[in-house]
């Protein structure tokens, strides 16, 4: 496959923005899925991204019902109380059975797997988020300079989730 | 296709992968963990014994599963097999690349 039209994936900067189940479980996928290859992965930890690594609130994030035309229940009731808790159980359920961990054993994979985690420092400011409240396996702070500064090199690629 | 492994006619197919387990040696697996560039110590076989247990159990491999195996944790997998894990340790185990995202 490494042609030389064809040159290989070497580096996956991923940049999580979101805090919804299907947009975490995405990255994840994505950052794991890297690893298995040999391919460098880090996690650009931003905005509501960063619900994903605050221990208190990692293991209780919600698929969105609203807004999510995909999941075919109409908008309204999507809207009702304990709809989105209903959604995810049932989300959950289904990828417990194809064997995806849950949020905070995948984020102990992808440490273990040499991913590196980085929280952002500006979304960290705006949200008074404490280093001590995110997770221990957290590889630092960086700003979005230091976070491009380590994207460089040939075959590295950015990607925003 | 066929290929000459530790001087032993094996068929893989066309990544490598032994396509008859039984065709396996340890000698075999010697050399495909040559050309992935790993020397092989008494850990990476004990991670090969398992693999090839799991796939005559039929068991479906993942990362996560090996890890949470007893026999290596998903740090000294890695370790051990840099560059992708679970795909050449099958490799080196002669079972076929297993198809999974996790």
């Amino acid at each position: 496959m490494d042609t030389q039209d064809n040159k290989p994936v070497k580096k996956m900067m991923l940049i999580l923005s979101k805090a919804t189940i299907e947009n975490v479980y995405a990255c994840f996928i994505l950052a794991n899925g890297a690893r298995m290859e040999g391919i460098e992965s880090e996690i650009f930890f931003t905005f509501f991204g960063l619900e994903a690594i605050q221990k208190e609130k990692l293991d209780h994030l919600h698929v969105a019902t609203v807004g999510n035309p995909a999941m075919h229940i109409p908008t309204m009731l999507g809207g009702l109380p304990g709809m989105e808790a209903l959604a995810t159980t049932m989300m959950k359920k289904e990828m417990d059975k194809l064997d995806i961990p849950p949020v905070g054993e995948f984020l102990e994979i992808l440490a273990a797997s040499g991913t590196k985690l980085w929280a952002c420092k500006l979304a960290m400011d705006m949200f008074h988020i404490k280093e001590n409240n995110l997770i221990d396996d957290l590889d630092g702070v960086l700003t979005v300079g230091d976070f491009y500064q380590r994207a460089g090199g040939e075959g590295s690629h950015v990607l925003f989730i | 296709m066929e290929a000459i492994l530790a001087q032993k006619t094996v068929n893989v197919n066309e990544e490598g992968y032994l396509t008859d387990l039984s065709q396996w040696t340890k000698e075999v697996g010697n050399e495909i963990a040559k050309n992935e560039g790993i020397e092989m110590t008494n850990r990476h076989w004990e991670v090969i014994n398992y693999l090839q247990e799991q796939y005559k159990n039929e068991v479906a491999l993942n990362i996560r599963k090996v890890g949470k195996s007893g026999v290596v944790d998903i740090k000294e997998y890695y370790a051990l097999f840099p560059n992708g894990p679970l795909k050449i340790s099958s490799k080196i185990a002669g079972i076929p690349k297993p198809i999974s995202c996790i």
